[in-house]
């Protein structure tokens, strides 16, 4: 039941928690790092252009960590780029979600056995909030990660921490 | 009194968004002027060659597939005419027909790709999105072959993994009749375009023999003036039943072997590619793609030297096998690693921003630089 | 347009003292085997002399081969103007590895000799930069595509296996 719902019937007056009011807010513009590393990043950009738009979540790309609030980590971790992606991890400021994005950065991927210069899954230098299979995941794969950590942002409490 | 400067070191950091990939360049300036630009690779490393000396060899061809990106399907055409070669092996006229169909449209996706964001970094939005529409459209003609949108597994050694779907032929068709036109508009829109034109014009010139010194290939030779085009030079599969041109750069707007031509070229490569797929559509034979697979693939000790020309120039593959069913050694010869070493005699004397434009024009994938 | 054959025959007569022969026993071409420190002279000539004029490098790749505790290097040269090809192959000792450089003759093998020594080990004399080009500039532990590498457990912090 959205807060929508809750409208006296005589004036403009919405009556919400604070708490909704907020992670509407924040879930509905999520403004991601441009950053894309392999192959996942090429399905990352035809999520973004006009058959599988992404602005209509109101996600758009920002140059600049400081100025985003999602960063999604599309493409194999090597161990030379994991130590900047963690830089650039503590540049965001709060509250920052992470989506990992395709096998290679949930677990290593297609390399996890003999890769000597492949970090097994990039939730072992940043912690991960959802994660999307595939390889790499198809465009409508990804809108379901970003709307899994959509459901996610509308849970969240101020006063409880969440798990 | 001379006022005392100090050179001063910029850097274009790996997470970037006009650096095609993870890739960080290291700029030496004298004020906006460049003076050395030092490129630092390796952020993509995957251990490609590691993984071919464990692997069997049929299970090399999803790999081949994740070096380049954009054009996977030529990948995987050299791995397979490099073993062929090595083995010996006789493959069905069908499979050759369909082998340069899938080839050719890859070619026309990842020249839009290169397109696309290309006019993305200068600062033209709109060519990426029609570009990407239309690449939308090849996509779903490979997914309906092979069942996936970027990464195939598809054209394996001995022939391929499906045979062509009953409505293919007729959606190509379809394509290459409104492909056609789109491309017109892309023209329009950014290649005639005064402000691309004073972006591009007279900027990174490559002369022809510091090119060949350098081993540059593929669109990048070709701006520079010389027809130099493996398929024709050093045939492999039917490519000489085609007729086609091989597009050169000429200097319209500027000097030859200057940013607009390399990016030229490439435009005009995809009206080439749609005149060979609309020939091979028709002289397309029945057979059966799956009779030459071996059952298993052990091939004689020896070694192997094959290319192919992929979208950004010439893709080699050094094999050498010692009997066994996996190989010894494999090196992948990447066009955009050698490719990569011309951008420090480029740049020089030229300001910031045409950095962006000059590694915008050489076309680089990082998967490939890395393996 | 000249053969295998052809090009070993002129390469000994401006080169008499040099110990080349023609490896022409398995699939798929012919190699000339040439001695490693002898490689810069001979890629001079075979780029400059008006027979042979190889203004391409198209390759350069080092093998390591353990049987016989030898590392090695393949280059493979082409003519663009009279369009033939050759496989050259040098070897060195596993424990002591120096072939000279031929960046200075074709610019194309600056980064693969870079790329030789990342993952090899093989040291080339006079090379303008020599430093590891794919791997980390501080990885101490050891050349990766050696038969008889072992991963390292950590690596700052990271751990590297599965």
């Amino acid at each position: 039941m959205g807060f929508l719902d809750s409208e006296f019937t005589d004036g403009n007056i919405v009556v919400a928690k604070a708490e909704d009011l907020l992670n509407w807010a924040r879930l509905s513009s999520l403004w991601q790092v441009s950053f894309g590393l392999a192959c996942c990043a090429i399905e990352m950009m035809a999520t973004s252009a006009s058959h599988y738009d992404f602005d209509r979540f109101g996600v758009i790309p920002r140059p600049s960590p400081r100025q985003a609030d999602i960063i999604i980590i599309s493409g194999t971790v090597t161990l030379k780029m994991a130590t900047r992606i963690k830089r650039l991890y503590e540049q965001m400021p709060d509250p920052k979600y992470i989506i990992s994005m395709g096998s290679c950065s949930n677990c290593g991927g297609p390399y996890w056995e003999h890769g000597y210069h492949v970090l097994k899954g990039v939730d072992r230098v940043i912690p991960v909030d959802v994660y999307v299979p595939g390889c790499p995941p198809r465009p409508e794969a990804l809108l379901e990660g970003l709307l899994k950590l959509q459901e996610k942002i509308r849970n969240e409490s101020m006063i409880k921490k969440s798990a | 009194m001379a006022i005392k400067t100090e050179e001063m070191v910029l850097n274009m950091g790996p997470q970037h968004p006009s650096t095609h990939g993870v890739l960080r360049l290291e700029l030496v300036l004298e004020g906006e002027i460049i003076i050395n630009v030092i490129p630092h690779i390796g952020y993509l490393h995957r251990c490609f060659e590691k993984h071919c000396e464990v692997m069997t060899y049929p299970q090399i061809v999803p790999y081949t597939d994740r070096m380049d990106y954009l054009a996977p399907m030529g990948n995987e055409f050299g791995y397979a005419i490099a073993m062929e070669k090595l083995l010996g092996l006789q493959i069905p006229e069908r499979v050759e027909y369909i082998r340069v169909i899938m080839a050719e449209l890859q070619r026309i996706s990842s020249h839009l790709v290169a397109l696309g964001t290309y006019g993305a970094d200068i600062g033209a939005f709109t060519p990426f999105l029609y570009c990407f529409r239309d690449r939308e459209k090849i996509l779903s003609l490979f997914e309906i072959t092979c069942g996936a949108r970027l990464l195939y597994n598809y054209i394996w050694i001995g022939g391929l993994s499906h045979d062509l779907h009953p409505d293919f032929v007729r959606k190509t068709r379809e394509f290459i009749k409104e492909f056609r036109p789109n491309l017109k508009e892309v023209n329009d829109l950014l290649s005639h375009n005064r402000i691309f034109i004073d972006r591009t014009a007279n900027v990174g010139i490559l002369p022809i023999d510091t090119a060949i010194n350098y081993g540059v290939t593929g669109p990048n030779l070709r701006a520079s003036g010389i027809k130099w085009d493996v398929r024709k030079e050093d045939p492999y599969s039917i490519y000489h039943k085609f007729d086609y041109e091989i597009p050169v750069g000429e200097g319209t707007y500027g000097t030859v072997g200057d940013s607009w031509d390399r990016y030229y070229v490439r435009v005009l490569e995809m009206e080439e590619s749609c005149k060979i797929i609309e020939q091979a559509l028709e002289q397309i034979p029945e057979g059966d793609v799956q009779s030459a697979i071996p059952k298993r693939i052990k091939p004689p000790v020896g070694h192997v030297y094959a290319r192919v020309e992929n979208p950004r120039g010439d893709l080699g593959y050094f094999i050498i096998s010692d009997g066994s069913t996996s190989p010894y050694r494999v090196k992948v010869r990447a066009p955009s690693f050698v490719s990569m070493q011309i951008l420090n005699e480029l740049c020089k004397g030229y300001m910031v921003a045409d950095v962006v434009t000059i590694l915008g024009s050489i076309d680089i994938v990082l998967g490939e630089i890395d393996r | 347009m000249k053969n295998a054959e052809e090009i070993l025959q002129i390469l000994k007569e401006n080169f008499p003292e040099s110990n080349l022969e023609l490896k022409t026993d398995q699939p798929t071409e012919a190699v000339l085997i040439a001695a490693s420190l002898e490689i810069d002279k001979l890629s001079l000539f075979l780029r400059d002399s008006s027979e042979l004029l190889f203004d391409s490098l198209m390759n350069l790749s080092g093998v390591d081969e353990l049987k016989e505790s030898l590392l090695s290097v393949y280059y493979h040269l082409e003519s663009t103007s009279l369009k033939h090809k050759i496989t050259i192959k040098v070897s060195t000792d596993r424990n002591k590895p120096e072939i000279p450089t031929v960046s200075e003759v074709w610019k194309a093998a600056d980064w693969h000799e870079r790329e030789a020594y990342d993952l090899f080990g093989i040291i080339f004399l006079n090379h303008p930069d020599l430093r590891r080009i794919l791997m980390p500039y501080d990885w101490d532990a050891g050349y990766p595509l050696r038969k008889d590498y072992e991963n390292p457990e950590f690596y700052q912090g990271m751990k590297v296996p599965y």
